[in-house]
């Protein structure tokens, strides 16, 4: 099993085993230790291993993530998982401001609070958060599901289009044109299946409420001209 | 971006190390920003007396005339200690005004940094490691500092536009961000009098707090004022002579961590910044939220520090 010590490997070392994968490698599990706060530990990763980093990262761990699973055992600086692409991202403590920005695919599972911002621009990916969220949660997310297991903050889904936000516990406002909707049974199915793949199988989806987009602002609204 | 420390020590068994410790946190966010670096120290309060550190662009020059300049000023008992371009002139805290007033009238350019019974400010345009070594910073000691390290976006990178920015005693302020409303905020204060040595937008909202505080708000009360009247991106850490505060505008795309044990409160702006401090593991470790107010006092009640507005 592969092992890397950040508090005497440099980072670049590192990321360059990790994109040196080839398709077949019998190398299935790293470690990485003592990442202090290092920026940009394991992004891009583009094979099916398994990546355990002990302790806290800083900004961007797990960035672009392609197929690894990338587990952090502690919690990750800004920007955690952004544009990830397939794959997991778990974070065991917390998770600063925009995680899972822009993430087309995978599941991010954050087992601790998130900060502002998380899932801002989501096109995709799975966000399955177990405490709370900060303001402008999925602001403008484009597609996927952002899962909140307690309360989301200010301005929740801000802008959004298609991407489909579940939070068990209060919302302090909802953004522009997000909208509480009905929760049918294709979505608790759809709930029960990220809570189970989140490891959070305990959690019950009758609990949460859906929001989603009114779609108001799709197009412009021809009774708006005369503001022109 | 700019990066932010700041240490607040409550176990005096520290007290020896803050210079080592603020040292080592602010070297390691040398890469958020390499134009200018900047230390404010708390140290010991002796009664009856003042510290005004004072800046001199050409020292060899300067401070042979701020003895004699200091002795007229501030009296016999004047102390002076010389470190490169800076000079602490140790005197009466009732002869402060009249050093200020020597200082601003002598033709060597002298630039004061700050004054207060406990404060001292050392800042240079380098890097953090260079500033650290040229002030001997590590062998300092004191109760509680800030360090900042600057990628100037609002003015001009000189020793005048480094961080932290003091405008009142005691007081200090540093800033990652910009204000967007601080030439009105500017032109405001300057009419009530307040005289600013910079173009600077974060000595606007240092000067802001020092008017507060003037009118009788407490730290707390006064960074809970400036979440009304300031407005742009900012995450502040400010200091006074017993106080530590910490402040995030509401939308917070400034970074911000901060950790705290039985024996320190610590900020960061990255979590790097904490990692060498005795016993993290063990700290509690959060991000500040926006628009919430945080304070330490030393002569505050135990158990009642912190205060989110």
């Amino acid at each position: 099993m592969p092992a890397f010590d950040l508090a005497t490997t440099p980072i670049r070392e590192l990321n360059q085993a990790l994109h040196a994968l080839s398709p077949g490698t019998n190398d299935r599990a790293f470690e990485v230790r003592n990442p202090r706060g290092s920026h940009a530990v394991a992004v891009g990763c583009a094979a099916p291993v398994a990546i355990a980093v002990h302790g806290p990262v800083g900004y961007y761990c797990g960035g672009m993530n392609a197929e690894a699973a990338i587990t952090i055992h502690g919690s990750a600086g800004p920007g955690v998982a952004e544009n990830m692409m397939s794959g997991t991202v778990i974070v065991e403590g917390d998770a600063s401001q925009y995680a899972g920005a822009t993430g087309r695919g995978g599941l991010l599972v954050i087992r601790g609070n998130a900060a502002s911002r998380c899932g801002i621009s989501m096109k995709g990916i799975d966000i399955v958060v177990g405490g709370n969220v900060g303001h402008m949660s999925a602001f403008m997310g484009q597609s996927g599901h952002l899962v909140v297991c307690g309360d989301a903050g200010e301005a929740l889904g801000d802008s959004l289009y298609e991407a489909k936000l579940f939070v068990r516990g209060g919302v302090k406002s909802l953004g522009a044109d997000c909208i509480e909707k009905e929760m049918r049974g294709e979505h608790l199915e759809t709930l029960e299946r990220l809570l189970a793949a989140a490891g959070m199988g305990g959690v019950k989806p009758l609990e949460f409420r859906r929001y989603g987009s009114a779609r108001k602002l799709y197009n412009f609204d021809i009774d708006n001209s005369d503001a022109y | 971006m700019c990066g932010i420390v700041g240490l607040f020590l409550k176990d005096p068994a520290l007290e020896g190390l803050l210079g080592d410790l603020l040292s080592d946190m602010l070297v390691t966010m040398t890469d958020r920003g390499p134009d200018s670096a900047g230390i404010a120290l708390y140290g010991d309060a002796v009664a009856g007396r003042s510290k005004v550190t004072v800046q001199a662009g050409d020292p060899a020059r300067a401070f042979a005339a701020l003895e004699t300049l200091a002795r007229q000023a501030g009296g016999e008992s004047v102390t002076l200690t010389i470190t490169d371009t800076h000079a602490v002139v140790g005197l009466p805290s009732d002869r402060v005004g009249a050093l200020r007033q020597a200082l601003a009238d002598a033709p060597e350019g002298f630039r004061v940094m700050s004054a207060g019974e406990t404060i001292e400010i050392y800042k240079e345009t380098g890097l953090p490691r260079d500033v650290v070594a040229r002030f001997g910073i590590r062998d300092m000691r004191g109760t509680h500092g800030i360090g900042h390290t600057r990628m100037a976006t609002e003015s001009a990178v000189t020793t005048l536009g480094a961080h932290p920015f003091s405008t009142g005693d005691d007081q200090c302020l540093v800033h990652n961000g910009s204000l967007s409303n601080h030439n009105n905020l500017r032109r405001e204060l300057a009419r009530r009098g307040i005289g600013f040595a910079t173009e600077n937008d974060t000595e606007v909202a240092a000067a802001y707090l020092t008017a507060r505080m003037a009118k009788g708000r407490d730290l707390g009360g006064a960074l809970t004022d400036a979440l009304g009247d300031l407005d742009g991106f900012f995450t502040f850490v400010v200091g006074t002579r017993t106080g530590f505060g910490v402040l995030r505008d509401p939308i917070a795309c400034k970074p911000a961590i901060m950790a705290e044990t039985d024996r320190y409160v610590a900020f960061g702006s990255e979590y790097r910044a904490l990692v060498g401090l005795p016993g993290i593991e063990a700290a509690r470790i959060w991000e500040p939220e926006p628009a919430a107010v945080y304070f330490w006092d030393r002569d505050g009640p135990p158990g009642d520090a912190m205060l989110a507005a």
